[in-house]
């Protein structure tokens, strides 16, 4: 154990801190720019200084320098101090692009990478489908080739951001005969083409950030297609562990119990503030531990990961999800039960969003929603227990619909 | 940055393991226990001869010089053994007498407490529950020891008793100091006995620094290293039992019932690994995180492994419930890690206090 980051990381986040100062929020004429061309503006910049896209080619609009996840969460630790938009969509640089860097083509990585990266794309992760969520191998949305396209016919939901995606990436079925992730197929979808019709759905907080994606003979050329016909199923698994990483990413807890401390402080029981309540000390302090595990247990991830001791830590990554949904959801049932009658406040459209935020407590009531969302989106909870029971303990897997090799939800 | 072990912990951990399944498999833990629980001097021999007893004293008395993170490392494979030792005393007392002692007391006594030959013990809590230095009544009076200590571990094996008094002031009392008594504690954890240890006017020598909080603050880490221990294995003494166990024509692992109950055990007590080796870590390299550290770590984990024992006895079904089942052993130990040296709410409390909330 070595906990110090030691003089090169210091530096780093030196000049991490330096960089933000220097460039966010932008000056003078820039900053009459719209928002989304002063985040394109600063996230570019991000990119040239090395600190953003890092392990992306520099062919592909990256900054191309060698792998370091510590390096990494530094960085993105002081973005985030710094207010910095330097998250672009992250659908499109967490998901879409690590895709494409394996499995893409040549062209579509010059194509894609480059303006995703700043953000100029926003993406969309069109998976779910009305009769399949869990078991997303039966998804039905069809997608016949004629000729040099595909034509699209079907429906997605609840997908995340899709009002204002320009592209999706998604899994559609192009083998009619092969009924389930044997017939797949990973396309990317411009959202403008003719036959796509969005529909926000409201979600239970009152917020519009998933929607309904209708398909009716949608034409996307053929070069659309990432990786070969029929093996979009293995080409989605790609980004797997990228996505296991942002899990494991503890920032956010340690933000959250801070604004519970900060309520308990406040709100007043009995006619004292809380916070003085010795049964709600306890629970606190509770919580504090279920964090600490989160927050060490991800410090042990990164720390193996980046001296390429994955297998190590594998069993640690599969329980992370299950894991940081659950202590998501005790820190959100704690600030309910603080905030008592104003538990019941309805969030104002400017509090639903997924992002943290200033805590008041419309947004707690928010997020004590979207803390069950977190559960069941990206596999849902029970799906998780699956794949702990089998591959952390090696329990029997659950039965499969007949002729499949797999099919469950990640 | 490196959050991990080296290959050095790597390999202990492995040595001790592989001691552990060779001289303290089941069958003698459930020896030890069935016999109404003592200390298994050839065990401790063992354990000794590995460098266990002698871990955390400086090399010049005999001693590895290793950390704590080193010793919590052998802590969670005797948990995971529920070996019946007197190695959290012992480990204590060795932590007191390395950091608190003068050259000549560290002379007199750690030779041979780091060979194991002399076994130590530490008496912290008085009786009521009360870990708090502040609160503690025993008196230093002219060089004796007046007062009790509840909850000792092995005393009647232990030749050397430190005693914690206020401020952080530690007495040495040797065996057989005249005005020393020692009662049996009524105990579920066999593999560990507990005593109260009475000291009426005993003659004691006070070590030089007044490191009682550091003492506290290891043993803390230790229980929750064990306690870790315990839980873990549980969940997979529970999961091997769940395939092999059948019932409705197969093994009730099949029952997804019974899958996400072992997965929610899982991650009940998996993930709160790395919060024992980081306070372990904290308590050699980051004093200022040291106390709210070792705090969190047993608060935290020994009630999850409390938790994760109640669901390994329902896992096993009426076999879980009786005396012949192992999981009973590791229940009435992680029972053990959960309320020596403080139940989880009173550290809780301390956390709020120490995390300024
Ligand atoms: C906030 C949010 C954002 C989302 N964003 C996206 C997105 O951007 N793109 C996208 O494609 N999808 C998205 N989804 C959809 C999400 O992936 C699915 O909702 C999820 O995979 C579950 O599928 P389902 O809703 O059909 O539930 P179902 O699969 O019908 O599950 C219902 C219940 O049954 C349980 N269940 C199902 N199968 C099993 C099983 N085998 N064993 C035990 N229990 C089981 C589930 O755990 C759940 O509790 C999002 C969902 C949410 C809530």
């Amino acid at each position: 154990m070595d906990l110090r980051l030691g003089a090169h990381y210091d530096e780093l986040r030196e000049r991490v801190r330096e960089f933000a100062r220097a460039n966010w929020p932008l000056r003078g004429a820039e900053a009459e720019l719209p928002r989304r061309e002063q985040e394109i503006l600063f996230r570019r910049r991000a990119i040239e200084a090395g600190l953003l896209a890092r392990t992306v080619p520099r062919a592909y609009g990256g900054a191309e320098v060698p792998t370091d996840p510590i390096a990494e969460a530094v960085i993105r630790q002081e973005l985030d101090a710094a207010g910095a938009p330097h998250r672009a969509s992250p659908q499109g640089t967490h998901m879409l692009v690590p895709t494409l860097l394996e499995e893409g083509s040549e062209a579509q990585k010059r194509h894609y990478i480059p303006p995703t990266l700043v953000g100029e794309i926003y993406w969309c992760q069109g998976y779910s489908e009305p009769g399949a969520g869990s078991d997303l191998a039966s998804l039905q949305s069809r997608a016949v080739a004629h000729g040099d396209h595909f034509v699209i016919t079907g429906q997605k939901i609840w997908t995340s951001n899709a009002f204002e995606a320009d592209m999706m990436f998604g899994l559609f079925r192009t083998e009619a005969d092969e009924p389930r992730s044997g017939g797949l197929s990973y396309l990317l979808v411009d959202m403008k083409s003719p036959g796509i019709d969005v529909r926000p759905l409201r979600q239970m907080n009152g917020g519009e950030e998933f929607c309904e994606v209708f398909f009716d003979e949608v034409r996307v050329p053929i070069e659309n297609l990432v990786g070969r016909r029929g093996e979009g199923w293995k080409v989605s698994k790609a980004t797997l562990k990228h996505e296991r990483m942002l899990i494991g990413d503890a920032s956010y807890a340690r933000i959250h119990f801070q604004n519970l401390l900060d309520l308990a402080r406040r709100v007043r029981h009995g006619g004292r503030p809380a916070i003085e309540d010795p049964g709600i000390r306890r629970r606190l302090a509770e919580l504090e531990g279920w964090i600490a595990c989160q927050v060490h247990a991800s410090q042990r991830i990164l720390s193996a990961v980046a001296r390429n001791e994955d297998l190590e830590v594998l069993p640690d990554m599969l329980m992370a999800k299950l894991n940081s949904t659950n202590v998501f959801q005790r820190m959100t049932r704690m600030a309910l039960d603080l905030l008592g009658e104003e538990a019941l406040t309805e969030p104002s459209p400017d509090e639903t969003g997924m992002a943290v935020g200033t805590p008041t407590p419309g947004r707690w009531v928010s997020q004590a929603m979207v803390a069950i969302g977190t559960a069941i989106a990206g596999g849902t909870s029970n799906i998780q227990r699956n794949i702990i029971g089998e591959r952390v303990l090696g329990l029997p897997r659950d039965p499969r619909p007949p002729g499949s090799a797999g099919g469950a939800r990640t | 940055m490196h959050f991990g072990l080296t290959e050095e912990q790597k390999l202990l951990q492995e040595t001790v393991r592989s001691f552990v399944a060779g001289e303290c498999p089941p069958q003698v833990v459930r020896a030890v226990f069935d016999a109404g629980g003592a200390h298994d001097p050839a065990l401790w021999k063992g354990l000794s001869e590995l460098g266990v007893a002698g871990m955390v004293v400086p090399e010049v008395y005999g001693g590895a010089g290793l950390e704590l993170l080193d010793l919590a490392l052998v802590a969670e494979e005797l948990g995971a053994g529920a070996v019946p030792a007197p190695f959290l005393g012992h480990a204590m007392a060795c932590v007191a007498l390395s950091l608190g002692a003068s050259e000549s007391q560290r002379e007199r006594w750690l030779p041979a407490l780091a060979s194991g030959e002399l076994v130590g013990t530490v008496g912290w809590s008085e009786p009521g529950g009360v870990i708090d230095p502040e609160a503690f009544t025993v008196e230093f009076r002219e060089g004796a020891l007046f007062g009790a200590k509840s909850l000792v571990p092995n005393a009647s094996a232990a030749g050397l008793l430190v005693v914690a008094g206020p401020d952080g002031r530690l007495f040495v009392v040797e065996r057989g100091a005249p005005g020393l008594r020692t009662e049996a504690v009524s105990n579920i954890d066999r593999t560990r006995p507990l005593e109260k240890v009475i000291l009426e006017g005993v003659p004691a020598e006070e070590l030089e620094q007044p490191v009682g909080d550091r003492v506290r603050d290891a043993g803390l880490v230790l229980l929750a290293a064990d306690a870790f221990g315990c839980g873990h294995r549980l969940v997979r003494m529970s999961a091997e039992y769940a395939k092999a166990r059948q019932q409705f024509g197969r093994p009730i692992a099949e029952f997804q019932a019974v899958k996400h109950q072992l997965a929610n055990m899982a991650v009940e007590i998996d993930p709160s690994r790395a919060l024992w080796w980081f306070a372990a870590h904290a308590f050699d390299h980051m004093p200022e995180e040291r106390e709210k550290a070792a705090a969190l770590a047993k608060a935290h984990i020994t009630d999850r492994a409390a938790r994760v024992a109640r669901d390994a006895v329902e896992a096993h079904g009426g076999l879980g419930f009786t005396w012949e089942c192992d999981v009973q052993i590791y229940f009435k130990r992680a029972a053990f890690d959960r309320v020596v040296l403080g139940t989880p709410d009173q550290h809780r409390d301390r956390i709020a206090d120490l995390g300024g909330y």
